[in-house]
């Protein structure tokens, strides 16, 4: 991500303004800098164990058995979410929620501030959410809270996450739970 | 693909598969790209130029290069078909001219917001009236504010080479909105030039649907089943701030085309001889006749470099801006009234002072290599006459 606050004149800050743009292949985004995966899943690791109700968003493509990988990327970000201490909030639907959403429960990509503020999330990780939904998401969520978020993208990133990790498959999640079960246990958690 | 093609990625069939020289039209260029490109499907409507471009699309669908090909019932029912198409996943590829292209614009200009990833070849023709089929990229300007991104061929050779990399970026996921090529109508498309092309025996790899950014529409599989597009048009449902954000968006990803137009094209622009006192910046034919002017200003001995535009969306605004650090004088050929390059160039640099307003022709008129000369000559404070006697 780049600065916090409004781009120009517009209230929804976007990373391409300040000339950010996805991180290269085997490379990941930390705020502004490009970094190596592994620090960018320490540093990762490090923020939803210490923040206020982290929590994990999965999308349709980890929520449905609609393949192999998906089985096994399901069963991951579940280990994943005890391992970090983290809730878990689908985005299952990404139709607007009509009259209201249940923020209790759920979040969407039109409306994302509304979930955030209702459980004071300080930090979340976006997973198998399609990358248009999760930007549009993201570019929300940077501008009407203090939450920092984190994009863990089966392709290729997302610039308007605090955080972006790229072409993360099953074994690069089994990679990222056992560099959190370090951190863990470097923060004496 | 029903033919046994050889699958091959794009900077394989761009820059190491072998190639041999063909004499060939624009409109065969743009053909033949579309031939190695794996295409699914195609859909227009004919309208000359363009029409020259889907008739030889028409011959490549019999010969079994394309999936399934059909003439629409005007522009905008074709651009409508090809973002209903889209939805399934497959690789579209249209071209239209001039006023087609208006026809078709309030669907066009939907494209991106919808994530419809295509090649779109534009043309170019006289849009006004009274009517005429002559080549004017006039047109090009309502595209410029779509969101699609949008190269601009030279030449025959550019024309293949952009509509094959086109189908590659169109397709990046963190892109994955249409890519337009354009060229000049006849000057392009019905002259003949040199293009060296690979074998037809290769083809772009095939794309996968499940790599985008938004759920192709398989309603076998569960992910697909959540509603893409429809909330979008129901602004009743949603608020401002969805809308700005999808805005912004569909930006970004016209912003983040620009490293595969590196990657692909070797980048936004080309400059000739760079730190001149004159700089001749051009898209599209006229970059044709202003290199030609470029080369006659170096017989000459005259300081006058030249930048061809390769890019038109996204704008190379950084590149343009390093390319006339410290030149004098910038001139500006194009082939429409209104100077829309002219006016871009100004916006790029922050002394727009030094920028010449034109010699710009429309209606179909040829661009003289002289009309580039005489404001080179004005430019350097020589008599054009002296010199050309």
């Amino acid at each position: 991500m780049a600065n916090l606050g409004p781009a120009d004149y517009s209230p929804y800050p976007v990373a391409t303004y300040d000339g950010l743009y996805t991180p290269d292949e085997g490379k990941a985004m930390l705020l502004t800098e490009m970094v190596d995966e592994e620090v960018a899943m320490r540093e990762v690791a490090r923020v939803m164990l210490t923040s206020e109700n982290a929590t994990i968003f999965p999308g349709p493509q980890v929520l449905y058995a609609w393949s192999e990988e998906a089985k096994k990327k399901a069963t991951l970000i579940k280990e994943m979410s005890e391992v970090l201490g983290a809730k878990m909030i689908p985005m299952y639907d990404y139709r607007p929620k009509y009259p209201k959403i249940d923020a209790e429960v759920e979040i969407n990509p039109n409306h994302p501030n509304l979930t955030i503020w209702h459980n004071n999330i300080k930090a979340c990780i976006f997973i198998g959410v399609h990358c248009h939904y999760a930007n549009v998401a993201l570019k929300i969520i940077r501008s009407e809270t203090d939450c920092y978020t984190i994009g863990m993208c089966a392709l290729s990133g997302h610039e308007d996450a605090m955080a972006t990790i790229r072409d993360q498959h099953s074994e690069d999640l089994a990679k990222f739970i056992e560099i959190a079960k370090e951190v863990k246990q470097e923060l004496g958690k | 693909m029903s033919l046994n093609k050889k699958l091959v990625d794009m900077n394989y069939l761009l820059k190491e598969a072998p190639r041999e020289k063909h004499f060939i039209t624009g409109a065969q260029a743009m053909a033949e790209a579309v031939k190695r490109a794996s295409v699914d499907m195609a859909i227009a409507y004919p309208i000359t130029p363009q029409s020259e471009v889907m008739h030889l699309v028409g011959d490549i669908y019999a010969q079994g290069h394309i999936k399934e090909y059909y003439r629409a019932e005007e522009e905008l029912g074709t651009m409508s078909a090809i973002a209903g198409a889209a939805r399934a996943g497959v690789r579209l590829f249209t071209a239209t001219s001039g006023p087609g292209l208006l026809r078709g614009l309030e669907a066009i200009v939907s494209w991106p917001g919808h994530r419809v990833p295509c090649v779109l070849g534009v043309l170019t023709r006289v849009i006004n009236a009274p009517l005429s089929i002559q080549p004017d990229n006039i047109e090009m300007a309502y595209l410029m504010h779509s969101g699609i991104v949008m190269l601009h061929a030279e030449n025959q050779q550019d024309t293949f080479d952009m509509t094959l990399a086109a189908f590659a970026i169109t397709e990046k996921v963190d892109v994955y909105i249409p890519v337009s090529v354009s060229t000049e109508g006849f000057f392009v498309t019905h002259a003949k030039g040199y293009v060296e092309m690979m074998d037809e025996e290769l083809a772009f790899n095939e794309p996968d649907p499940y790599k985008a950014p938004v759920p192709a529409m398989d309603n076998e599989v569960p992910p697909a089943r959540i509603q893409r597009d429809a909330p979008v048009q129901k602004s009743n449902f949603m608020s401002y701030l969805i809308h700005s954000v999808w805005q912004q968006e569909i930006w970004d990803s016209n912003q983040r085309a620009m490293k595969y137009i590196y990657e692909y094209l070797g980048g936004p622009i080309e400059v000739q001889n760079p730190g001149a006192d004159v700089m001749i910046v051009a898209s599209g034919c006229a970059a044709a006749q202003a290199r030609e002017a470029h080369r006659y200003a170096q017989e000459e001995g005259l300081s006058v470099g030249f930048v061809k535009v390769r890019a038109i969306r996204p704008w190379p605004k950084a590149e343009i801006r390093e390319a006339l650090a410290t030149t004098k004088t910038v001139i500006v050929p194009e082939h429409n009234i209104i100077g829309w390059l002219c006016k871009e160039v100004k916006a790029a640099i922050p002394n727009s002072g030094i920028v010449t307003e034109g010699p710009r022709v429309y209606g179909g008129m040829t661009l003289p290599v002289e009309l580039i000369m005489t404001e080179i000559y004005d430019a350097l404070g020589m008599k054009s006459e002296v010199l050309q006697a």
